[in-house]
């Protein structure tokens, strides 16, 4: 597929291994997890809470620095410490869009405050098509966090990364935090964003229907370790090889006591 | 363009418009909710005004002392409070009600500089230690462990006999003694921020440890060491006057009110308004600043919004 096309992967995870604490309470949240996502590709890792996901994202993005393997993005070696230029290249959007945005900044001082640092000029003008673009109304600039619902909080944060100009663009959940009416909008705005701007995703959710929506490939995680990949044909047809995937798969059609019962831990 | 057309509706729907069309507009709308949520609180109003009232008679104290503070009259020692001096006059024929006025100004300058010192230094020292850690937070957090182990008095008292008398050197000595709780407050607040997404998000657009912690966690803890400066005002005011009247503050003949209580002690019982008249005055301005910090917390309470 795409990554015929470009042999160079967007990023490329080689045995990626992360610990939390000292000594004997010392716990692998990470074990070991070897994965790449192609240029151009949205990439899911599904798993549930604590499976060690989100802490990959953290570690892409420079955010946890106690980790051992390899990583590279679009081809370069990423050590512990981030350069300016690598958030260039590679920015987040966090799950809480209440939690994401400065309380006392307006969304104007949100937007500008990144290109400030990029030293990136002509804000005004990027401040309008940044928003433009995530379908918020230019008056909504001079607007704070909290005259903004959950769901045009979202719109900003990802305004806040995009206005950037990233080539990789990492998803924490970006909608669970939402409820599910704005959660379809602000999908189909990521969706629509990144065919846009071509870019490569890695989306991390505990949900299999917002992966499938979403993603071209998916990784399944399981305490700290990746049990299987699948394409996004293969989720839709429900060919899963793995017994945990198939466990995973049932439990998102919806809640019943046979399943709940059936449930079981392969850690 | 056509939220411009409702603009002659009036400054208050200006101030308060849902989609503000500048930056200024936007900070001025949230001053005046501030404001106005400021002045739903009575005593809070009594604070400001007292305090007010104190700045005004600081700025004018010319214009209305009726003598000067440091005019002797021997004929009239210790005349008791009437037409002829207001509050009575001192052992030196001096009139008190004057004293007290200009006293005004040596205790507003003493406590604006112990604030214009302690407040930055305070903020940025303790800020510093909560988003940095390591080994400066420890250097810094055992350094206010000290100086808060110390009544702040007795420390206050222990600078001013090692580096002499005066008003200079009490600022010196109050400043010396209370930056340690801004520290503290700001520290604290720094470390419930500093792993907060939008701390995070500013990382993750490059920005370095000094620009994150002056735009992003600043901002959030300014509020609280403003009102603890607030509140704390009276304690420097009280330890103005306490080193006056130990006779480690403001020298004679300048009518500092702790000075003049200690003077006034020598004849409490008969001459009373000799040392009642300038403790009205700590104890007023003291009031006036701790009502007015009661206020600003209910309004900047970061934890409120």
């Amino acid at each position: 597929m795409t990554q015929a096309a470009n042999p160079v992967p967007a990023i490329a995870v080689q045995s990626l291994t992360v610990s939390f604490g000292e000594g004997a309470a010392r716990i692998h949240a990470v074990k070991g997890v070897s994965f790449a996502v192609a240029e151009g590709e949205v990439f899911g890792i599904v798993g549930e809470s604590g499976s060690g996901k989100s802490t990959i994202l953290r570690v892409i993005s420079g955010l946890h620095r106690d980790w051992s393997g390899t990583l590279t993005v679009r081809g370069a070696p990423v050590g512990i410490r981030r350069s300016k230029q690598f958030y260039k290249l590679v920015q987040m959007v966090f799950q809480d869009p209440y939690g994401s945005l400065h309380p006392r900044q307006t969304v104007d001082q949100i937007l500008a405050e990144g290109l400030f640092v990029q030293g990136m000029g002509d804000r005004e003008r990027r401040i309008q098509r940044a928003l433009y673009d995530v379908g918020l109304p230019a008056a909504f600039r001079f607007r704070y966090p909290h005259q903004l619902s959950g769901g045009q909080r979202q719109r900003v944060a990802i305004a806040r990364a995009l206005i950037l100009e990233p080539r990789i663009l990492l998803l924490d959940e970006p909608t669970s935090s939402l409820d599910v009416s704005v959660q379809a909008e602000i999908l189909n705005l990521l969706r629509h964003l990144r065919m846009q701007q071509r870019l490569s995703c890695l989306l991390v959710s505990h949900n299999l229907a917002v992966i499938a929506h979403m993603c071209d490939r998916l990784a399944v995680m399981n305490a700290g370790r990746i049990v299987e990949e699948l394409d996004a044909a293969q989720l839709r047809a429900g060919r899963a090889d793995h017994p945990y995937t198939r466990q995973l798969m049932r439990a998102s059609k919806g809640y019943d006591r046979k399943t709940a019962a059936a449930l079981v831990s392969y850690d | 363009m056509s939220q411009r057309a409702e603009k002659p509706l009036g400054w208050r729907r200006w101030l308060l418009a849902e989609t503000p069309w500048s930056r200024l507009q936007a900070e001025l709308g949230q001053a005046y909710l501030a404001a106005l949520s400021f002045a739903r609180n009575r005593l809070a109003i009594v604070g400001l005004s007292l305090v007010l009232l104190l700045l005004l008679i600081a700025l004018f104290a010319p214009l209305l002392a009726t003598h000067a503070p440091d005019a002797q009259n021997l004929t009239m020692r210790l005349h008791p409070p009437g037409a002829a001096a207001w509050f009575g006059t001192d052992e030196l024929g001096r009139d008190i009600y004057s004293r007290i006025i200009y006293g005004s100004r040596i205790t507003l300058g003493i406590v604006s500089l112990v604030i214009i010192l302690v407040g930055p230094l305070g903020l940025v020292i303790g800020c510093a230690a909560g988003y940095l850690g390591g080994w400066l937070d420890t250097v810094m957090m055992r350094l206010t462990d000290v100086f808060l182990a110390f009544p702040r008095l007795i420390l206050a008292l222990a600078f001013v006999a090692a580096i002499g008398p005066g008003i200079e050197n009490a600022v010196i000595a109050i400043a010396l003694t209370a930056w340690p709780p801004y520290a503290r407050v700001a520290r604290a607040e720094t470390i419930a921020l500093r792993h907060s997404d939008f701390v995070s998000a500013a990382r993750l657009q490059g920005a370095g440890a000094l620009r994150i912690i002056r735009r992003q966690i600043v901002p959030l803890c300014v509020s609280s060491v403003i009102v603890r400066l607030t509140l704390d005002m009276s304690g420097i005011i009280l330890t103005a006057a306490g080193l006056g009247f130990l006779g480690l503050g403001a020298q004679p003949p300048s009518p500092e009110w702790g000075a003049m209580i200690s003077s006034g002690r020598r004849f409490i019982l008969d001459q009373w308004w000799v040392a009642f008249f300038p403790g009205l005055a700590i104890c007023l301005a003291g009031l006036g600043f701790n009502l007015l910090g009661d206020g600003l917390r209910d309004v900047l309470d970061p934890k409120q919004r």
